[in-house]
């Protein structure tokens, strides 16, 4: 539909949340909209501290065709997972 | 008149108004132009009931009759009602309801901040409180006003006719008499009239970015602060009333 207004994505950061989480989207004409409509729709129930809102056309996504190529060659690399380390029990929890 | 009388009086004037309006723009639920908006607006409706609540609850206590929110709410007839004629205005189209909210908030603002200094405790807790809510309603229909004023010539001609019907209900919200006068003079609530400068200015800002023309009439409709209603109050209440007349006393 020609008149519907531009698609936003919404990422909000929660009240102990080290890094914002995307946590869905909506529609605004703006960004200044979109926050404010992201205020209302996303943090009704306290969940929030911080919004971010991307337009979604400016958002570039890896090709789902690709997913082989791009994701597959790390399946079998174990040794980049920190497995092998024994950590010493007066670091905690990690 | 005493002062808890006037108190009385004015805490139903506060909670009559914000449980009128909260119920006006409820019913947008489920109808408004996008869903955004829809929560948007349901979201304004519940805190302006949660203000309601904390006034009509102060409102009972200051009675002393044993009458609670409630009972306030659900259990009295249009002309027990305090409100001001502005909120029980019929919701319009979307402009209307907007505007309607807009010169409400701008009020309220003014009048909220006057209330956190009151020499009540009580009213300036309820006052800090609300504010909070209050200044995000006015930011958002401030926004919309000029988004709307300044945006289509069909936007642009709903509003500017939203504004000169709305206008001279407005202005009943600074119209003093004893109630106020009383309350003034014993430092629990600013005298009304005395809000309409700060309000001229910032209503004024914003509607002219909004490029509409304010209306230069003074005439101001009267009734509201006293119980004499519009014929609107009547079916707004048969609707809100409804269950709690038909089966008294019902819980869930």
């Amino acid at each position: 539909m020609s008149n519907e207004l531009p698609l936003w994505e919404i990422f909000i950061r929660g009240q102990h949340g080290m890094s914002h989480r995307h946590v869905g989207s909506l529609h605004a004409s703006d960004a200044e909209m979109a926050i404010r409509h992201a205020r209302d729709v996303y943090t009704r129930r306290n969940e929030g501290v911080s919004i971010w809102v991307v337009r979604a056309a400016d958002i570039t996504a890896s090709a789902p065709g690709e997913k082989g190529p791009l994701f597959d060659p790390s399946n079998d690399k174990v040794y980049r997972h920190p497995t092998f380390f024994d950590i010493p029990d007066d670091v905690g929890a990690m | 008149m005493t002062r808890d009388e006037a108190l009385f009086e004015f805490c139903l004037r506060l909670g009559d108004t914000t449980l009128i309006l909260g119920h006006r723009v409820s019913e947008w639920c489920g109808h408004a132009p996008i869903l955004e908006e829809d929560i948007a607006l349901a979201n304004t409706a519940l805190d302006l009931i949660g203000e309601t609540q904390m006034w009509l609850s102060l409102a009972g206590e200051i009675e002393g009759k044993g009458r609670n929110a409630d009972d306030l709410a659900y259990l009295r007839d249009a002309w027990d009602f305090r409100n001001l004629l502005l909120v029980e205005r019929p919701n319009g189209d979307f402009g209307r309801t907007v505007m309607r909210q807009f010169l409400y908030d701008a009020f309220a603002s003014l009048m909220l901040a006057g209330l956190m200094k009151s020499a009540d405790t009580r009213v300036a807790q309820i006052a800090a409180k609300a504010s909070k809510e209050v200044a995000y309603h006015l930011e958002r229909s401030a926004d919309l006003v000029v988004r709307l004023g300044d945006g289509t010539a069909e936007s642009h001609a709903r509003m500017q006719a939203a504004l000169d019907e709305h206008w001279p209900y407005a202005l009943e919200m600074f119209v003093a008499d004893d109630v106020d006068c009383v309350l003034a003079e014993v430092g629990i609530a600013p005298d009304p009239s005395t809000l309409r400068a700060d309000w001229d200015a910032l209503t004024g800002r914003v509607l002219s970015q909004a490029t509409l023309d304010i209306p230069d009439s003074g005439f101001a409709h009267k009734g509201g602060k006293s119980g004499r209603h519009t014929e609107h109050l009547g079916h707004v209440l048969t609707e809100m009333q409804w269950l709690q007349r038909a089966y008294p006393g019902a819980r869930w």
